[in-house]
């Protein structure tokens, strides 16, 4: 690539790699972490409410360097000593899930009421509801929005270079320092992360537009 | 190696730490102006320019959004450096943070400028207000006020994105946890303060955001509909 | 005689391959009102939007305050201050409260100074009866409200011509009685009004000119005697159905 040696292609190459694997850790724990926290959100005890909508505040309110560095030295203080990937990993996925359990919330939200009463009166127990009602509802409206939130999560794990994990913001830094190309390094950089959000993000639109039309149709 | 909590280096650093937050504040302020009116344009564009004019606001749109804020610091601050083009880490930073809170203002504004009832453009003009007119006086301040929450709330995403603006040097109180921790060693005690300090700051914000959504939108005020 | 203030004559009208105007003429002379009925369909409320140019016509003549419509180069926002419209939504600016929905045009487009729109939002909203609502929001109103607010706001424009476009159709039956007085109260102002409506009696008791249209046409024309002896079959059966 332009005055790249093949090795420092290859290097930045190998960052986006760290990168994918990051951000799909991030969602993945994210998601996992995150759904009991959206059914927090939405439970009908005020308490369990009130607790959940507070941590995720905690951690919405806390930039995602200073958390990476939280878990990173945190862990350090506990006497552990772990790898750069797990403290970002644990890091991005506190982070997904403050932000999955929001945006699903609003998706649990946006099951019509009927539906719950409906499932009332053919006496289901309110985890058959959830599960084998309102779920499957909430996942379809959730897709785009999720696959949109993905886009941040995969920008976001840029800031993992605070901890120097080698993801493809990192490497450019590398390639950057001993090549001393900056403009065509970051241009690169840059480059890569288009491909790998831009296809996402217009996914996201194109899911959340037939699903309207769907919507609209229904009415 | 287990340790213990150990806070005692505050006495020495209170002062760089209140700096920091000084500096965050004063970045966060000088990005979200230009961004915002920025976004505005950008939304217009998208709205209501010709053809081109709402194809380039949408390339512009689309390239910020699908990569990091990092790599444009980094681009806006080596990049253009190497070509000549030198800014100070102050600048690029403000820079980046405004391009990027642009993009995400226009997506935001531009969804409340698509929201306005037909019947409102339709009155408009027939009272014989001119387009510009129209926008400024019926659609624009309908649209801010109806998007208003997710402008608060990107605000605030944006604040705490300043917090990576040290890697290029600039200042803030990210970067002045970074400097405190490689004096004193206490890097955990000084990023649990620095959360701390930015949990405070976000509430701050939001709390003077929605204020100021108060006085300006007097109908919320007056009729007591939240925002 | 003086010219008419608004004229078809043989106006075509076409959205896409259906033709919802076909041929229609009719005069209007000033200080008269006159009403546009017909079932839906009909074309009355498209005829309407024609006058101030909400809708283009195809072919045919349309002259509106002395302006050919037909033509190219009308000055559309210059039209649109001889000709006031209130719909059938009212269509209130829900941010302003009324006095500045009542203000806003007279500041912006005709240029008054504040004080003097202030006077002026006090003097229409007086005439529709609500000057105790300037510094309400349009949410705190009744429909009823609302749309007077509508006309006052049109009024405001001290339009040569008001465009009704069934103003009272979505209005609860206890709220068009307000409204109606309104219109009355102008019509004895003999302000020029073309109104579409559904209300027959309140056609009967104001208008000067009944134009019943039907398929696209002017189909029947007459004073307020030709509801009560209608010559076409089609008006009969419009008549009888309202009953």
């Amino acid at each position: 690539m332009l005055n790249l040696t093949t090795q420092q292609s290859l290097f930045i190459l190998q960052g986006a790699g760290w990168t994918i694997l990051l951000s799909l850790i991030g969602f993945v724990g994210g998601s996992l972490l995150g759904l009991p926290l959206a059914l927090g959100l939405t439970a009908k005890s005020m308490a369990t409410r009130l607790a959940t909508g507070f941590g995720i505040n905690v951690v919405q309110g806390i930039p995602l360097p200073i958390l990476m560095f939280a878990v990173y030295f945190g862990a350090g203080l506990a006497g552990f000593d772990p790898p750069t990937l797990a403290a970002a990993a644990l890091a991005m996925t506190a982070y997904s899930a403050a932000f999955l359990a929001e945006i699903w919330k609003g998706c649990i939200r946006a099951v019509p009421r009927l539906q719950w009463e409906a499932a009332d009166c053919l006496a289901l127990t309110s985890l058959d509801t959830l599960r084998l009602v309102i779920l499957p509802q909430a996942v379809r409206i959730a897709t785009p929005p999720t696959i949109g939130f993905f886009v941040q999560i995969v920008k976001n794990t840029s800031y993992a270079v605070v901890l120097a994990f080698m993801e493809l913001t990192y490497s450019a830094r590398i390639v950057n320092n001993n090549s001393n190309e900056p403009f065509v390094v970051f241009t690169i950089a840059g480059a890569l992360y288009f491909l790998i959000c831009f296809p996402l993000s217009k996914l996201s639109r194109r899911l959340e537009r037939s699903f309207g039309k769907t919507r609209e149709a229904a009415k | 190696m287990a340790g213990e909590l150990d806070f005692g280096f505050l006495s020495d650093y209170w002062p760089a730490i209140a700096w920091g937050v000084v500096w965050t504040f004063v970045m966060t302020v000088a990005s979200l102006i230009p961004g915002a009116a920025f976004g505005v344009l950008c939304a217009l564009a998208r709205v209501y320019g010709s053809p081109t004019i709402a194809r380039i606001a949408a390339v512009y749109v689309e390239v910020i959004r699908n990569t990091p804020s990092l790599i444009q610091a980094f681009w806006l601050f080596f990049g253009l450096a190497s070509l000549g083009l030198r800014l100070s880490p102050f600048m690029a930073a403000v820079l980046a943070l405004s391009i990027n809170f642009a993009a995400y203002v226009g997506e935001i504004i531009r969804a409340g400028l698509e929201a306005t009832p037909h019947g409102e453009i339709e009155a408009a003009d027939c009272l014989g207000l001119s387009p510009l007119q129209r926008i400024t006086a019926i659609e624009l301040p309908q649209a801010i006020e109806r998007v208003f929450p997710a402008l608060v709330g990107q605000s605030i995403l944006m604040m705490l994105s300043t917090s990576i603006m040290y890697q290029i040097s600039a200042e803030e109180l990210t970067g002045v946890a970074w400097y405190i921790q490689s004096f004193t060693f206490r890097s955990f005690e000084i990023y649990m303060i620095v959360a701390a300090l930015y949990i405070g700051m976000t509430g701050l914000m939001r709390a003077a955001l929605s204020s100021v959504g108060l006085l300006v939108f007097t109908r919320y005020r007056r009729l007591r509909t939240p925002l | 005689m003086t010219d008419p203030i608004v004229k078809f004559e043989d106006v075509h009208k076409r959205f896409g391959t259906l033709e919802v105007l076909k041929g229609i003429s009719l005069s209007v002379e000033e200080g008269k009102v006159v009403a546009l009925l017909g079932r839906s369909g009909s074309g009355k409320s498209t005829a309407l939007r024609c006058v101030n140019g909400l809708e283009k016509i195809a072919s045919g003549s349309l002259t509106v305050c002395g302006r050919e419509l037909g033509k190219m180069n009308v000055d559309l926002r210059r039209l649109r201050q001889d000709v006031g419209i209130v719909f059938q939504s009212y269509n209130l600016f829900p941010h302003l409260t009324v006095a500045q929905n009542v203000m806003l045009a007279p500041i912006r487009v005709r240029k008054l100074s504040k004080s003097d729109a202030g006077k002026l939002a006090e003097h229409v909203l007086d005439r529709v009866g609500l000057s105790d609502k300037l510094s309400c929001y349009p949410e705190q109103l009744s429909g009823g409200q609302q749309q007077r607010v509508a006309i006052a706001r049109s009024l405001a424009m001290q339009p040569r011509v008001l465009l009704l476009d069934e103003v009272t159709s979505a209005l609860d039956p206890e709220l068009t009685g307000e409204v109606l007085r309104v219109i009355e109260s102008l019509a004895r102002e003999r302000m020029t009004m073309i109104l579409v409506t559904h209300e027959m009696g309140f056609a009967r008791k104001v208008a000067d000119q009944i134009v019943f249209m039907h398929q696209g046409r002017v189909w029947e024309t007459g004073d307020r005697s030709l509801l009560a002896n209608p010559q076409t079959q089609e008006l009969t059966q419009f008549v009888e159905s309202d009953l």
